[in-house]
């Protein structure tokens, strides 16, 4: 048992968390989101740079990780900035472009963004219903919630060739290209600051069949759980350092509110539950690499404590900030909604806590 | 013990219930049904439709033009807006300065305000927060000091509720420094025209501005607009609260919201199955309306302490605590509703417009901000905090 990382992932987190303490921060990010801009450019090229998207890698595909740990390491990191920088869709479609050198060398350049178009509007959570048609080599349908659709030069475009709605059977992924005549894209901005798209596919020709099924996207899945868990984590650690130091510096009464016994407790409860949380995305990215089963029951549990946990320390954060929390210009805002949204990508506490009682009965 | 409302009541609740359904109109009821912001020609015209019923100030005696209703008819007058989605009424003249003037102003000052109030010519803020006068309002250290026939302040009030829209704050102004700090601060009527007043919107994490900074810059104020006497101001502010903490439970927005939650899990699949049909989410909604249904009945017996002429005391902190709680409960029922339809972020449409772009489906294009705004619950009217310590000192003595 050794709970410390290798000596590579803590380098890498290191300049990680230097580089963003440097370059980035509320104000900043404020400012990219004001001008309508879906994020920066120059940030993300620099992430690329220091080796981030190499990081969500394997070597023999040219990267230097791609293990549970690495995606941790990355995400905490990016999470405590509150980085809104497309970083994540590497996750989510890395695994199932791996046989395209070409474009996993692209993506690693922070050269192309290439990103998942799975959800559809009644699948809520499920990742196993899919309507959208793959028939006489074309791809018929609409997707939601596509993270970063509209900044994407392709899309890893999940279609249906046989089955009915619900079935794992018949699903088959595609690589198609975000300027591809068909596809209509339409943008828009996320609660949290990051970008969503909703892709409406008219007979649309894809560039390529890969090879995965739905093994391989609930695998991509499991990986986006992980980075998700640990940027919440990351996210959480930096709301209770935010709180904690205003608990010290807010006066009221003529002493720091800190010293109110009603507030410690609750402090404690909150860093009590981060430890928890940290806990969660330990086990879930010790786990990346486990057979299938030990894997997808380590999703649900991590995603299911993430959301409770992560609703708990926002929510105690604000009150304990008092008006000061609930106010845009103060950066606990940007992790009070990336936390909560969190909870609303890749399937919510309730969705969860139901699929691991599932998982755990053997029946999912 | 009677759980039952008497005949006259019944038949008041079914006046309130034909005239809300004759006057409300639909797209006033339908922007507050889907949690849209509301303009200030909204609130107006909708003060005005009150106004014109008599129905605008159910707590001010006929004298002045109220309804002069007991605690019970306020009540059920409440839940039956609620319960149409009629816009809130925007309380900071109507029940929150208007008690005090009755209470403790002089009769030029109640002939001067009171009827401009519920003729909607003014719209009044309330200036009590300060940045460093929160949960401590006494440390209030906006300055007046006394200049021949004017008071001149100088100093800066926070979190003012659409400051923005109105043309006259109430303040809580220190006017001597050197006494305990209840004791020098005095209530002053300030026009939010005079030269000096500057007002600042803050946004807030659900990205409307909904509150503001005033600041005062030498600020000239005719010492007639000192209500009461100087350095009393604390007892007129405490007196205020009492007010402000009325229907301080939210039984008819809780009320309202369960509905909310309820339609749009009908609505909405998981696994194929209307949510409601979650045993998960079934769960969490029967909860909820469980602790509704008997919060509805510990406000009940309060209110109805209180319209039998008993002052409500320390019991409303009672009903703000768990009243805050169950109606965040149901924002964070109505987000996990919605599921991934929570994410995008629809300025326009929460801003009420019409014809903007929608992202997936109405029910769910307000449900975070709504999780997020109201948060405030819990932090302002005296935070949640502060009303569990008035309740153990206050009822338990501790
Ligand atoms: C949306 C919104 C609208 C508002 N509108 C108005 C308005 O129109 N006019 C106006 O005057 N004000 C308004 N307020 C201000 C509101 O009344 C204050 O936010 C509130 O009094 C809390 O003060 P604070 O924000 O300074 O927090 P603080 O008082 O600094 O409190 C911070 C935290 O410490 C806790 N705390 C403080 N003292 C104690 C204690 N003794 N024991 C235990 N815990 C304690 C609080 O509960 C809170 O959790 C509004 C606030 C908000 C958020």
């Amino acid at each position: 048992m050794d709970f410390n990382l290798t000596e590579e992932r803590r380098m890498l987190q290191d300049s990680l968390g230097r580089f963003l303490s440097d370059k980035y921060d509320h104000e900043s990010r404020r400012k990219v989101i004001a001008a309508g801009k879906p994020y920066d450019a120059g940030l993300f090229a620099g992430l690329a740079e220091l080796g981030v998207l190499g990081a969500l890698f394997a070597e023999d595909q040219g990267g230097f990780g791609g293990l549970g740990f690495d995606l941790s390491v990355v995400f905490e990191e990016l999470g405590r900035a509150g980085v809104i920088e497309p970083v994540l869709p590497a996750v989510l479609t890395g695994s199932l472009v791996a046989e395209n050198a070409d474009l996993v060398e692209n993506i690693i350049a922070g050269e192309a963004v290439v990103t998942l178009a799975h959800s559809e509007a009644a699948a809520r959570y499920d990742l196993n219903y899919v309507t959208t048609t793959s028939s006489n080599g074309v791809l018929n349908g609409a997707k939601v919630h596509v993270l970063n659709g509209a900044q994407a030069s392709y899309l890893v475009v999940s279609a249906r060739e046989g089955g009915d709605d619900w079935d794992k059977d018949g699903i088959a992924l595609f690589l198609v290209r975000t300027d591809a005549t068909g596809v209509t894209i339409t943008d828009h901005v996320n609660n949290d600051g990051t970008s969503g798209a909703t892709v409406v596919l008219d007979n649309v020709t894809p560039d390529a069949r890969l090879t995965g099924g739905f093994a391989a996207l609930e695998l991509a899945v499991a990986r986006g759980t992980l980075a998700l868990s640990a940027e919440a984590l990351g996210a959480m650690e930096s709301a209770k350092a935010l709180t904690l130091d205003y608990l010290k510096e807010r006066k009221q009464f003529g002493i720091p509110i800190g010293k109110f016994q009603a507030l410690q407790h609750r402090m404690a409860d909150v860093l009590i539950e981060v430890e928890q949380a940290r806990s969660a995305v330990i086990n879930l990215a010790g786990h990346m690499e486990a057979d299938r089963d030990t894997r997808e029951r380590h999703v649900s549990a991590t995603k299911n404590l993430m959301g409770r946990v992560g609703a708990q320390v926002v929510e105690e954060a604000v009150q304990m900030h008092g008006g000061i929390g609930m106010t845009d210009e103060y950066a606990l805002s940007h992790f009070a909604r990336r936390i909560t949204m969190i909870d609303h990508w890749l399937g919510d506490v309730d969705h969860h806590l139901a699929r691991f009682i599932d998982l755990s009965a053997g029946e999912a | 013990m009677d759980l039952n409302y008497t005949d006259e009541q019944q038949a008041f609740r079914a006046e309130v219930r034909d005239w809300l359904a004759e006057t409300l109109p639909r797209e006033m009821s339908e922007k507050v049904r889907l949690g849209k912001r509301l303009t200030k020609q909204d609130s107006e015209s909708w003060h005005a439709m009150l106004n014109a019923r008599g129905w605008l100030a159910p707590n001010w005696p006929k004298e002045y033009g109220g309804a002069e209703w007991d605690a019970v008819q306020r009540q059920i007058f409440e839940d039956e807006c609620c319960r149409a989605h009629a816009p809130r009424i925007v309380p900071f003249g109507l029940s929150m300065l208007a008690p005090v003037l009755m209470a403790f102003g002089s009769e030029e000052q109640c002939q001067r305000f009171l009827p401009r109030i519920l003729s909607g010519e003014d719209w009044w803020c309330q200036g009590y927060s300060e940045p460093g006068a929160g949960s401590d309002l006494a440390a209030v250290k906006t300055r007046a000091v006394r200049d021949g026939d004017n008071y001149v302040v100088n100093g800066q009030k926070t979190w003012t509720t659409l400051g923005q829209h109105a043309d006259w704050i109430f303040c809580l102004v220190r006017t001597d420094p050197d006494v305990k700090k209840q004791e020098g601060i005095s209530f002053l009527l300030i026009d939010m025209k005079t030269p000096g007043v500057t007002v600042r919107p803050i946004v807030l994490v659900d990205g409307g501005a909904e509150v503001n900074e005033v600041f005062f810059d030498d600020v000239r104020v005719p010492a007639e607009n000192l209500v009461g006497e100087e350095n009393k101001g604390w007892t007129y502010a405490k007196y205020l609260l009492t007010h402000e903490r009325t229907n301080i439970a939210g039984v008819g927005f809780s009320n309202a919201a369960l509905q909310t939650v309820k339609d749009v899990a009908a609505k909405v699949h998981a696994g194929g199955k209307p949510l409601a049909q979650n045993p998960h989410f079934a769960a969490r909604v029967a909860q909820v309306e469980i602790d509704l249904m008997a919060m509805a009945t510990t406000n009940l017996r309060v209110v109805s302490a209180a319209a039998k002429g008993q002052a409500p005391g320390a019991e409303s902190s009672m009903l703000k605590v768990k009243g805050t709680v169950i109606r965040q409960e149901l924002t964070s029922l109505l987000r996990r509703a919605v599921g991934p339809d929570a994410l995008p972020f629809q300025a326009d449409y929460l801003e009420g417009g019409d014809n903007a772009e929608m992202m997936g489906p109405e029910h769910a294009a307000t449900s975070a901000p709504g999780y997020f705004n109201n948060r405030k619950l819990s932090i302002f009217g005296g935070s949640n905090e502060v009303q569990r310590t008035i309740i153990t000192k206050a009822i338990m003595g501790l």
